[in-house]
């Protein structure tokens, strides 16, 4: 049985290889040749110069920070608010059922429809609800989207992947162990000491696949930022996935773009493996 | 003795206060404390959603009024125009084929893979699933150009297949994972008793995998046909008004009709209500799926 088992294998890796291996040759073929699609017919071996023009733009570094900071915000305030509102929402209370639905919902909101509520009818200055809330504490209204661009990017994110770890931990922690916590309260644990040592280990696991997965969607944050700001003003909103698509559809310059993508597969890579130490040590059971 | 009576009787109201949190009215207090916070909360994440629905059934003026209005006659203006200015149903027809499609067609391909490396494991397996999962890290943007030209080459820019195909792509990887831990928790010896009489590969799958794992089969089927209806990055640049998803109808309506606000609004609803139904209703199932069936 077991070769026909390895033939069950091939349709999967072999697509998936496909996918994999064909666009990134065609990339760093792309990436070593001078290719404007305003020019055509000019397609000189260049060697590194696209890659040279790609990080010496100011915009590379500007766009790694973005990357990092929307990334690490975003993950951060998922899993802090996510732990507590799922701690909040777990033991029974009227109107759990629609609590929780109502909870879950932005996750299933698409990107461009998240961008687009938030962009006009949340943060618009004179109109959006935001405003009316500053106004109505004595605040003069913010400018969102001009003044704090990648604040209300990692807004949008965070909105939607919220429900998310709420979900995840939810479930989790439907599967604690009662008799414990019990016991520990009897003992006179102090509910800090009760999440510290018994919720919070017993969380570990399904904070590490929370990370995991938003680690996987969020590097690759495109649709909010292009129907928001555009990645500006400036660079201020780009991130590493705008700045390629920048590059590549505005400025028409594949070859730079496909520089950047490999860029992009590198940094993908790293937080890959860093993820493999986290996750795998999560796997084996 | 004036001093030391109301220390007392401050430690009695402490003592009593105390005693309180664990008596009946104590912990109803606590409750009812517990579940304003928790209706709060929820009210506040799901505020943005409301107010867009409730926008759509507005004129353009209620929708920029400041104060925002609560109390109007609604009106189904904005639904009819969407319809009339976009072919919404065009777009709806696009999202659900390109969605079911690729998500039945993903799980055909993937269960064989999980089936093969959860009961035949190797080891390779686990660098295999690594593998898969870093592919999914890599930003689609690395891959835009590419695709692109592969797809302009054989004429399938704007066409639902070829967005069926990447879809199907990009989730494979999950779906694989999914479907491997979901397989990893039937218990080897099932199998074995079944292959001890004689089960043929197919039929043992069949008539022994399929209905123990039907909940994670599921699972993984609604996780990926969510994420393949809210995908925006291809949809917005693989196609244009043939083989157009909602996510791509939405972004059309960026600027400058993003002035108008009840007709957005009416364009919203449209695209997410079908899918935030289903997930509504499916979130238990949702949940199994994305954790890779690790957080019981």
């Amino acid at each position: 049985m077991r070769p026909i088992a390895r033939l069950l294998l091939v349709p999967a890796v072999g697509s998936l290889f496909l996918w994999m291996i064909v666009p990134l040759a065609m990339t760093i073929y792309f990436s070593v040749i001078r290719y404007n699609l305003m020019e055509p017919g000019e397609h000189a071996f260049v060697g590194l110069e696209n890659f040279r023009y790609f990080v010496t733009d100011p915009s590379f570094g500007t766009a790694i920070v973005n990357t990092l900071l929307l990334l690490g915000s975003v993950i951060a305030i998922t899993v802090v608010l996510g732990v507590l509102i799922a701690l909040l929402v777990n033991e029974p209370f009227p109107g759990q059922g629609i609590v929780r639905v109502l909870l879950i919902s932005p996750f299933f909101v698409m990107p461009t429809v998240n961008a687009l509520l938030w962009k006009h009818m949340m943060m618009n200055p004179i109109y959006g609800v935001l405003s009316q809330v500053w106004r109505a504490v004595g605040a003069t209204p913010i400018d969102w989207l001009s003044d704090w661009p990648l604040l209300s990017v990692i807004i949008m994110v965070a909105w939607q992947w919220l429900p998310f770890a709420i979900l995840i931990f939810i479930t989790s922690l439907q599967g604690m162990n009662r008799e414990q916590l019990e016991a520990a309260r009897m003992d006179g644990a102090t509910w800090l000491q009760q999440f510290r040592f018994l919720v919070l280990p017993h969380l570990a696991r399904s904070i590490a696949v929370v990370v995991m997965i938003e680690m996987i969607f969020l590097l690759s944050v495109f649709a909010e930022i292009s129907t928001t700001t555009a990645g500006g003003p400036g660079d201020a909103s780009t991130n590493i996935a705008y700045l390629i698509f920048k590059q590549a559809l505005l400025g028409f310059d594949v070859g730079v773009a496909s520089a950047g993508a490999l860029f992009a597969v590198l940094l993908a890579n790293i937080a890959a493996a860093f993820l493999i130490r986290l996750v795998g040590k999560n796997m084996d059971r | 003795m004036a001093p030391e009576g109301r220390s007392d009787y401050f430690g009695a109201a402490v003592r009593r206060l105390r005693m309180d949190f664990t008596s009946e009215t104590g912990l109803k207090v606590a409750l009812a404390i517990r579940s304003v916070a928790a209706w709060f909360v929820a009210l506040l994440l799901f505020f943005p959603i409301l107010f867009m629905l409730v926008t759509s059934f507005k004129t353009e003026l209620q929708a920029i009024a400041v104060p925002s209005v609560w109390l109007f006659t609604p009106t189904l203006d904005n639904y009819t125009h969407v319809q009339e200015r976009s072919d919404y149903l065009l777009y709806a027809k696009n999202s659900l084929i390109t969605s079911v499609v690729s998500t039945l067609v993903g799980l055909l391909i993937a269960a064989p893979a999980a089936y093969s490396m959860a009961f035949f494991p190797s080891k390779r397996t686990k660098g295999i699933l690594m593998w898969m999962l870093s592919t999914k890290m890599m930003p689609a943007v690395g891959a835009l150009v590419p695709v692109y030209v592969l797809a302009q080459g054989a004429h399938l820019l704007d066409t639902r297949f070829a967005l069926i195909v990447v879809f199907m792509l990009s989730n494979l990887p999950l779906m694989v994972w999914m479907l491997y831990s979901h397989f990893k928790d039937i218990p080897p010896e099932i199998l074995e008793a079944a292959r001890m009489d004689g089960a043929t590969l197919l039929s043992e799958f069949r008539h022994v995998i399929l209905p123990l794992a039907m909940g994670g089969i599921a699972s993984t089927g609604l996780l990926c046909l969510v994420l393949a209806w809210n995908e925006a990055f291809w949809s917005l640049n693989l196609t244009a008004a043939n083989a157009g998803t909602l996510a791509a109808l939405i972004a059309s309506y960026s600027s400058p009709e993003g002035l108008f606000w009840s007709k957005l609004s009416a364009a919203s609803v449209l695209a997410i209500a079908p899918i935030v139904v289903f997930g509504w209703f499916s979130q238990k199932q949702l949940v199994q799926g994305l954790t890779f069936g690790a957080v019981k």
